[in-house]
């Protein structure tokens, strides 16, 4: 054993553990902490202890946002902007959202859905033209595309939440509060997640597939406000007024957004595996992204979908545990995410410990896409139970 | 599980490595994963722990009964339930137990021992020539690379040959670990505060699950449940204000235990606040715990919100429900069915009943609800709009006749505006869960239901109407043929009042040939809805109305709206329409007390399973080794590496780590090196056929 010539090989080669900030590192943070003690500033008296816990919570996951990945600077901070636009518009006076022009046709909530809408389809077409086209320029505009509606998106839910104070204070809530409301999230969230693995991964073939689940929801959303009026603000029924609500529902959605995007990643793949089979050299196989890829990205979905949703349904029996007197009731609600969390476990271990791939996993992680929805849809639906204030 | 293992542990084969072997393996872990899914399908499709009548109507009595010996009205409840869960708990145990070993031997060993052959077999590996080449320098830039990327390093003289072995992230092992023991600890943590112990009770017989409907105090005593008897529980009472109890029921199966508190809970106020639009917008109890021995003379007093439970001595108390507790109500029953219509008083109190008889029968008034507001949805509106329009305070009760069937009614306070009309509404079903039907009274002048009264009783009054009949302005010219048109008009409001049109159309159909049924029966039709205008108008001129213009435009709706009620009356099935007049409202809080044992042994591995479960999905265990060989004056190094996941990303490292090497080694024959950063593979268990160590995964 060369103990002496380690010891003194420790001295030379350190490991460096964490990259050196760069100046623009330093400045986000400092930037970032800067809006969120602005923001704790303004509003202090509506916070109650746990909710500025939340939000140094959320500062602090901001800020390692950015540093882990660099687009997310430029997109929060033109949400930011446009938010804090429409807050100035506003004033204390919500009527304005009628007469602003800038309110009315741009930064309402209603307005900004509207975009995020228009753009979110008009992305997945560019994203589809790009894949058969073969157009790079199509292609980045459809990126483009889909930066811009997320960041309607996002503003128009955080301009949401200011609308709901502005009609009454005791109704204002964070706007993640019923089934409209969360499908934008869900929007927003699934979009954020592709443009991550596009970024990462370098390739916009996959960008269609998660398009289209988004352009799913929009459709939904559209039918929702239109025939169902389901866009007003309501306000919040006792059992959700609580701090839990901000950081349960979000990360329940970073799950069902991982685990969507995971699915249309699996459609994808059984597409190309299929063409592969039938006409190995025809178009599907030239545009469709490689199978490993798929693969990689599927099963990374799936990994992230998994961890946010434990961490949401560990999230939901504390709630629970504080609001419904016990941390687990077999709500349905609550049965149909063991069920969904137990069939990606299932999903996970065939993979990592019997090292299945292909066409089985791809099908299954399709078939997962229909299990969570039911959870996320199908039992506001048709089931009851303690959760059902999220009806159609 | 792994091959290694299973070649191993074959030649001890015996009937606890076989059991142990199934146990821990993965095909069971996944099977149980699915089925217990599947399972928990079942209680969220069927509603759990509803009143047993339901079930029975719902399934009839044969499958009813196949359900129930099943447990499917309590599914997670059940034996079986909690026998596959106990499997997977078992199933993970076991795993554990296997694997624990290996992981840790993992994590502390360096693996000096490899062949070079295993080496140029990864997929991650390089080799390089270097001429003249001293082997300690070599090594030395090889073990002060490996460490700038964070690697540990030991190496070993193997005299023709040197090997630096290296590794990182070996607590990426530990995620395993404790996500896996997280699963069993909050598995046990939750059959600790599940009904196990109740269970238990009832299968040594020292409970019994009280199925009658008692008072708390007449309760047997094997029934009930003494303070700390079970260790969990979760239990209701509903107390009315300035009521006090110190016990809560727990429902099982079709019936209920008694579970005894070691203090008294006082309900002072309940309250429900609400928001501008109606909708409510918090319940609040005001309480008082009652407490000699730890409080002494002076209770504790607090308020129990939605989201802001009580905790006394480990007792959780939870606002859970609300309901009626005893709100004393004044009524009118006007009669429906007789010549009278003169209201009777009734005063009763919500949750009693009151014996009534009358020329149907004796009935038995069961009071069973008032509320305050009634915030609905707008009756015109479109499905969706989401307009509500509060209809003020109701009354619910039940009509149940000698034989026990009953009707479900529904009555409003306050009359509510339809179409520009108002009207006294009463809902009306003859089973619980259908829809309501609805009568609409229409209101007079007087703002009273009275007019419709008068003129449903004065259609009943047979000599009333035929001394209306028999009046000049009315009669025809012939005193014969008078007199048999009296009669078939009173005929016909006999039939009208006993059946609606459809009763006089019925009647057409058995006495009118089939080639005239339908003129005759427009003729019928007519002369009844004039006759139900003479007695109309006459209702109208006897209250004092004038009508010798004819009569307004309010009139004639009022005409058309009580049509319509008479026309619902024989479906409506009560002998009387009971008007709420006043009421004192006297409210009840639902509390729920719950006691769970095992709480913070889940909260426990509520923690471990999120670390463990991060620690597994973003770090790796990697290791990398560097063989060196003198070789004619020159070095030959041989580099190579895995990891057990994020293979694409270790592809990045090795990569990166391989040009460093470059650029420190200098000049150099690169030898059969694989480019590295295109590889981009899948995250499969990558074997290792390592000499003396086995795989893990
Ligand atoms: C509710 C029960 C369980 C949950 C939630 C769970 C969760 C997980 C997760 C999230 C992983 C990581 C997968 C990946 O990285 O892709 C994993 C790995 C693994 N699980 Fe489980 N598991 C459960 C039950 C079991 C059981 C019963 C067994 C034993 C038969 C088992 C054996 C393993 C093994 C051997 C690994 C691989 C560990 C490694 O290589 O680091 N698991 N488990």
């Amino acid at each position: 054993m060369a103990v002496t010539r380690e010891a003194m090989l420790e001295q030379w080669d350190r490991p460096s553990r964490w990259r050196r900030p760069t100046v623009w590192d330093v400045l986000w943070g400092l930037l970032a902490a800067a809006g969120s003690i602005y923001l704790y500033w303004l509003y202090r008296s509506y916070m109650d202890g746990y909710e500025v816990a939340i939000q140094i919570g959320s500062t602090l996951a901001l800020i390692a946002w950015g540093w882990y990945w660099k687009p997310a600077r430029p997109f929060a901070l033109a949400v930011a902007l446009l938010a804090a636009m429409a807050l100035w518009r506003y004033g204390a006076d919500f009527e304005l959202r009628r007469s602003d022009f800038l309110l009315k046709y741009f930064l309402e909530s209603q307005a900004a859905f509207m975009w995020m809408s228009s753009l979110y389809v008009l992305a997945t077409v560019a994203y589809f033209a790009a894949l058969f086209g073969r157009s790079e320029f199509v292609g980045k505009t459809a990126t483009a595309l889909t930066w811009c509606a997320t960041a309607m998106g996002l503003t128009g839910l955080l301009v949401r939440w200011r609308e709901s104070y502005l009609l009454g204070t005791d109704i204002g809530h964070i706007p993640v509060s019923n089934l409209y409301e969360v499908f934008i999230l869900f929007a927003v969230i699934t979009a954020l997640l592709y443009l991550f693995y596009e970024d990462r991964h370098r390739t916009r073939a996959m960008g269609g597939f998660a398009l289209l689940v988004i352009s799913g929801a929009v459709g939904f959303l559209l039918w929702y406000a239109f025939e169902r009026q389901a866009h007003h603000i309501q306000p919040l029924i006792p059992a959700l007024q609580s701090y839990w609500m901000k950081i349960h529902v979000p990360a329940n959605f970073v799950g069902y957004g991982a685990f969507a995007l995971a699915a249309m990643l699996g459609v994808a793949y059984l597409l190309r595996l299929g063409a592969e089979t039938r006409r190995p050299d025809g178009l599907l196989v030239r545009v469709l992204p490689p199978l490993e890829l798929l693969d990689e990205v599927m099963y990374k979905a799936i990994a992230l979908g998994f961890a946010a949703f434990t961490v949401a349904t560990i999230l939901g029996a504390l709630w629970a545990a504080e609001a419904w007197g016990g941390y687990w009731s077999w709500d349905p609600k609550e049965t149909w995410a063991l069920i969904v969390w137990l069939n990606y476990a299932a999903w996970l271990h065939l993979r990592l410990t019997k090292g299945w791939r292909g066409a089985p996993m791809a099908w299954w992680a399709v078939v997962g896409l229909v299990v969570t929805l039911f959870a996320f849809l199908g039992v506001n639906m048709f089931l009851s139970g303690l959760h059902s204030y999220g009806s159609l | 599980m792994n091959e290694a293992t299973a070649r191993e542990s074959f030649s001890r084969r015996t009937l606890g490595w076989v059991l142990l072997e199934f146990l821990g393996s993965m095909n069971l872990a996944i099977t149980l994963l699915v089925v217990i899914a599947i399972a928990s399908v079942i209680g969220t499709v069927l509603q759990q722990n509803q009143p047993y009548p339901d079930y029975v109507l719902k399934f009839g009595p044969f499958w009813f009964e196949v359900f129930r010996q099943l447990g499917l009205y309590d599914v997670y409840g059940t034996g079986w339930f909690i026998g596959i869960l106990s499997f997977l708990i078992l199933s993970t145990s076991v795993c554990l137990y296997r694997q624990v070993p290996n992981m840790l031997r993992e994590m502390i060993r360096f693996r000096t021992q490899v062949q070079l052959r295993s080496l140029r077999g990864f997929h991650q590996h390089s080799e390089w020539l270097l001429p003249g080449r001293d082997l300690s320098a070599v090594l030395t830039a090889a073990a002060g690379v490996f460490r700038i990327h964070g690697y540990r390093c030991r190496s070993q003289d193997y005299g023709d040959h040197w090997i630096v072995a290296a590794m990182k992230g070996r607590y990426n092992r530990l995620g395993y670990l404790f996500a896996h023991a997280a699963v069993v600890v909050i598995g046990i943590g939750g059959l600790l505060d599940g009904n196990l112990w109740l269970k238990l009770k009832e299968w040594r017989g020292e409970v019994a699950v009280e199925t009658r409907d008692l008072a708390a105090r007449d309760v047997p005593p094997v029934s009930r449940l003494k303070p700390g008897a079970v260790p969990a529980f979760r239990g209701n009472v509903m107390l009315p204000e300035g009521t006090a109890a110190n016990f809560v029921f727990l429902r099982l199966r079709d019936g209920y235990l008694l579970q005894e508190l070691p203090f008294a809970i006082e309900l002072q106020e309940f309250r429900v606040e609400y928001y501008d639009t109606g909708q409510p917008k918090s319940f609040v109890s005001q309480v008082r715990i009652h407490d000699q021995e730890h409080l002494g003379d002076r209770p504790l007093e607090a308020t129990i919100q939605v989201n802001h439970p009580l905790v006394y001595r480990g007792y959780a108390i939870y606002q859970s429900d609300f309901g009626d507790g005893g709100s004393k109500l004044e009524l009118q029953a006007w009669p429906l069915s007789g010549i009278r219509w003169e209201p009777a008083e009734v005063k009763g109190e919500v949750g009693s009943a009151l014996g009534l008889t009358g020329s149907s029968g004796s009935l038995r008034l069961e009071l069973d609800e008032f509320r305050l507001f009634n915030l609905l949805p707008e009756p015109d509106a479109r499905p969706g709009d989401r307009k509500f329009r509060n209809f003020g305070p109701s009354v619910g009760f039940k009509l149940r006749d000698a034989a026990g069937e009953a009707r479900e009614y529904l009555n409003y306070l306050m009359p509510a505006q339809l179409e520009g009309r108002w009207f006294y509404i009463s809902g009306v079903r003859s089973r619980p869960g259908d829809a309501f039907s609805y009568l609409h009274i229409p209101v007079d002048a007087k703002n009273s239901p009275e007019r419709f009264l008068k003129f449903n009783a004065r259609l009943h009054d047979e000599s009333w109407l035929r001394s209306l009949l028999g009046r000049p302005t009315l009669a025809a010219e012939n005193p014969d043929l008078r007199h048999d048109f009296d009669l078939v008009r009173l005929n016909l409001v006999g039939l009208f009042i006993q059946g609606g049109f459809a009763a006089v159309s019925e009647r057409a159909k058995t006495v009118v040939p089939a080639d005239r049924l339908q003129e005759a029966t427009m003729l019928y039709l007519n002369i009844l809805r004039d006759t139900l205008a003479s007695v109309f108008v006459e209702v109208l001129r006897e209250e004092g109305v004038n009508v010798e213009q004819g009569i307004g435009e309010r009139e004639d709706a009022f005409f058309s709206d009580a049509v319509s009620a008479l026309e619902m009356l024989p479906v409506y099935g009560a002998p009387f329409y009971l008007q709420p007049t006043g009421f004192q409202q006297v409210e009840a809080s639902g509390l729920q007390v719950a006691r769970s044992g095992g709480t913070g042994v889940v909260y426990v591995g509520f923690f471990f399973l999120i670390t463990g479960i991060f620690i597994m999905f973003y770090t790796s265990h990697r290791r990398l080794w560097a063989w060196l060989l003198i070789e004619d004056g020159a070095t030959r190094l041989v580099l190579a590496g895995t990891g057990n996941r994020r293979q694409t990303e270790f592809a990045h490292e090795f990569a990166g780590l391989r040009m460093d090497l470059t650029r420190r080694l200098g000049p150099s024959e690169p030898v059969a090196t694989v480019p590295v950063a295109e590889v981009s593979l899948p995250d499969a268990p990558v074997a290792m056929p390592v000499a003396g160590s086995r795989s893990t995964t």
